[in-house]
């Protein structure tokens, strides 16, 4: 079954007229992902991609007539965080956001105001989710992963490309592949999808991977000790960087010696968890 | 973006923070004007973005207007951690009773903002973390309420802030917040906040950082960034939207996206290299702009080989293979070149490069280990 989304789960596209919603939305639809709706505030009544889904002006107007229970959101960084806030009061169970360069401002509120909501919040800047052979909801090249038994959970977008490329070419197949996105301030944290996957059946045992900036490694591999039966690899990147300078991820940046990749290789060392280099060790290094 | 001391100072003053009187100058004469003003007497601080000013020689104390000049002239001329002083914060000597850290920043682990306020001002906060965490105190802050006043009191009963000066105190904290609010700031940061001798309250040294995915709000944060940014390398990068950091090795990266850029570089440094600079060409990058990216790795003479690795996916192998065409066409290049495709279009991006003598690798690591030998070879 994987973790988060399957062929059952009802997406509606926000921002879906946009030229990255289309795009995105076509390959979801050749995935068989289950799309029954999009909204675009001034084109609701619209029929895009070949008259197949209809365009609503608001989240709940869509969610009342295709009973829509997800969203992915493409919308521009500006109204992003109002888009996400509207996914939430529609009571959408889960919201993935792509929009990469959100202030970080706007997603403090949101976090805030998305703790007394039910709503789980994949991102913002994530590559999104795949259950192989269910579902996809973000960005993912085409025929890059099959289903099987990994789950990967990732702060990064080609990185994480690269991981489940070299399972593949492995024979190794992936449950579900979570982007909890390179932001500062996101939404689900690696030990929310963690405790998803130590709960799933599908999945055996789990790919973590990680970068320099924040706490979250270090909180995972906290977590990984004392709560996880599955065995995890872990590979975390930026080993090169330097202090007070963001490596292209909002989220990728040493402040005050805090988030350096020395302390989350420890912090995983001392969990017992086992530590790749590169991309090209992760399949070995998996029992 | 990071502002200088004296940009962040007069915001904090804007937003009622005490600050010390001073003047900012690019000149040694108009050092004398102002120290006047100054009873003779004025602290002297190198406007540079970078820690450790004081180490390194460039905030002193000048007793006499032509020790002012003296010393201002002496660290006009300095280079501090690899940025020149082109201006200097000309300051009154405010006299200490006591001194204390005062910062909003952002938990990382709780998402939030988070007030923290610490006895041990005047020193690295992080130092402090390390010997005496008991004398840092901190609240985080509901960004949806703002600050509330019991939470300055927590900060201030926990780290025995003087009673005395509490209303002073809840009242600089109050506009700490709102300035770093207002500012979209990632951190507004006093060290040292002093205490004078007659009780009251200023702020010493400013540091505040500001969001640079919400300048579209401050078009006047804008004006100051691309001043701001110190490697013309870097600012030229900047201009083509390409993610780029100078570093200090000999190895040219090129990649796409953060991720696999830092882990490329990781495993760069593990076969032995050190990677010149951080570069990602973003999603979706077509022929002109990884020519001009090549061109950018090209120009900086301390380059002896180049990696290129993409995976293709919204980036398409064979878009990056013309702009690589493109950037070697016209130039005598003996810098190897390694490449390494994968993903969408990598066997077309093969086709193209196939009469360039770019070195080609299978694999990340293999990548990686041919290009250090390749700039040892150089």
């Amino acid at each position: 079954m994987g973790i988060l989304v399957d062929h059952n789960t009802r997406f509606l596209v926000q921002g879906i007229t946009g030229n990255r919603g289309i795009v995105f939305t076509q390959k979801m639809l050749d995935y068989n992902t289950n799309v029954v709706a999009g909204v675009t505030p001034g084109k609701g009544g619209d029929w895009v991609l070949g008259g197949k889904i209809p365009v609503f002006d608001l989240v709940m107007r869509a969610v009342e007539v295709t009973e829509a229970n997800a969203s992915i959101v493409f919308v521009p960084p500006r109204f992003a965080a109002d888009a996400i806030i509207e996914a939430a009061d529609a009571g959408l169970a889960l919201v993935v956001c792509l929009t990469e360069g959100i202030p970080v401002r706007d997603m403090m509120r949101v976090r805030s105001y998305l703790k007394k909501s039910a709503t789980r919040l994949i991102g913002p800047n994530s590559l999104g989710v795949i259950a192989p052979g269910e579902a996809v909801a973000g960005s993912f090249p085409d025929q890059i992963t099959f289903p099987g038994s990994i789950g990967v959970v990732s702060r990064s977008g080609t990185l994480t490309y690269e991981v489940v490329h070299s399972l593949s070419k492995a024979g190794i197949g992936v449950s579900t592949c979570v982007g909890i996105g390179g932001d500062m301030v996101y939404g689900m944290t690696f030990i929310d999808v963690l405790e998803l996957f130590e709960a799933d059946p599908q999945t055996e045992q789990v790919v973590l991977i990680g970068e320099i900036g924040g706490s979250g490694e270090e909180d995972a591999a906290e977590y990984i000790m004392s709560n996880m039966t599955k065995p995890v690899v872990a590979l975390v990147a930026g080993q090169t960087a330097i202090p007070e300078r963001g490596m292209g991820h909002a989220g990728a940046i040493i402040n005050n010696d805090k988030g350096q990749a020395a302390t989350k290789l420890k912090a995983f060392w001392e969990a017992g968890i086992r530590i790749a280099t590169g991309p090209d060790e992760v399949p070995e290094m998996l029992a | 973006m990071q502002l200088y001391e004296y940009q962040a100072k007069l915001w904090f003053s804007r937003y009622g923070i005490p600050v010390p009187r001073g003047k900012i100058t690019s000149v040694v004469s108009d050092v004398r004007e102002i120290v006047e003003k100054y009873d003779g007497q004025a602290i002297i601080k190198a406007q540079v973005l970078a820690s450790g000013r004081s180490k390194a020689g460039g905030i002193r104390l000048a007793k006499s207007v032509e020790e002012a000049e003296e010393i201002a002239s002496n660290i006009l001329s300095m280079t501090i951690k690899g940025q020149p002083v082109n201006k200097i914060l000309v300051e009154e000597v405010v006299r200490v009773a006591q001194e204390y850290y005062i910062g909003i920043t952002i938990d990382r682990s709780s998402h939030c903002p988070a007030l923290v306020l610490s006895t041990g001002g005047g020193t690295d906060l992080e130092m402090i973390a390390q010997h005496d965490p008991d004398q840092i105190a901190m609240a985080l802050i509901d960004p949806l309420v703002g600050i509330r006043d019991y939470q300055i009191r927590e900060v201030a009963t926990r780290t025995d802030f003087p009673r005395l000066h509490w209303r002073t105190f809840t009242k600089l904290a109050r506009s700490l917040w709102k300035v770093f609010y207002d500012c979209d700031a990632t951190l507004a940061e006093v060290n040292p906040l002093v205490v004078t001798p007659n009780g009251g309250l200023v702020a010493l040294d400013s540091k505040m950082i500001v969001d640079e995915n919400a300048l579209f709000r401050h078009p006047d944060f804008i004006e100051m960034r691309d001043f701001a940014i110190k490697n013309s390398l870097e600012l030229d990068a900047h201009k083509h939207n390409l993610d780029y950091v100078k570093l200090d090795g000999d190895i040219g990266c090129m990649m796409n996206g953060a991720g696999l850029a830092m882990a490329a570089m990781d495993l760069i440094k593990l076969s032995g290299g050190e990677p010149a600079n951080f570069m990602d060409i973003g999603g979706g990058a077509d022929e002109n702009k990884v020519c001009y990216a090549l061109r950018l790795l090209f120009s900086d003479p301390t380059i002896k080989a180049v990696m290129i690795n993409i995976f293709g996916g919204l980036t398409r192998c064979d878009e990056v293979a013309h702009g690589i065409c493109k950037a070697l066409a016209d130039r005598e290049s003996t810098i190897p070149i390694v490449v390494r495709f994968a993903g969408t279009d990598a066997d077309k991006g093969w086709e193209i490069l196939k009469a360039l003598p770019a070195i080609k690798a299978e694999t990340l690591f293999e990548a990686s280990q041919k290009v250090v030998q390749a700039a040892k070879g150089s």
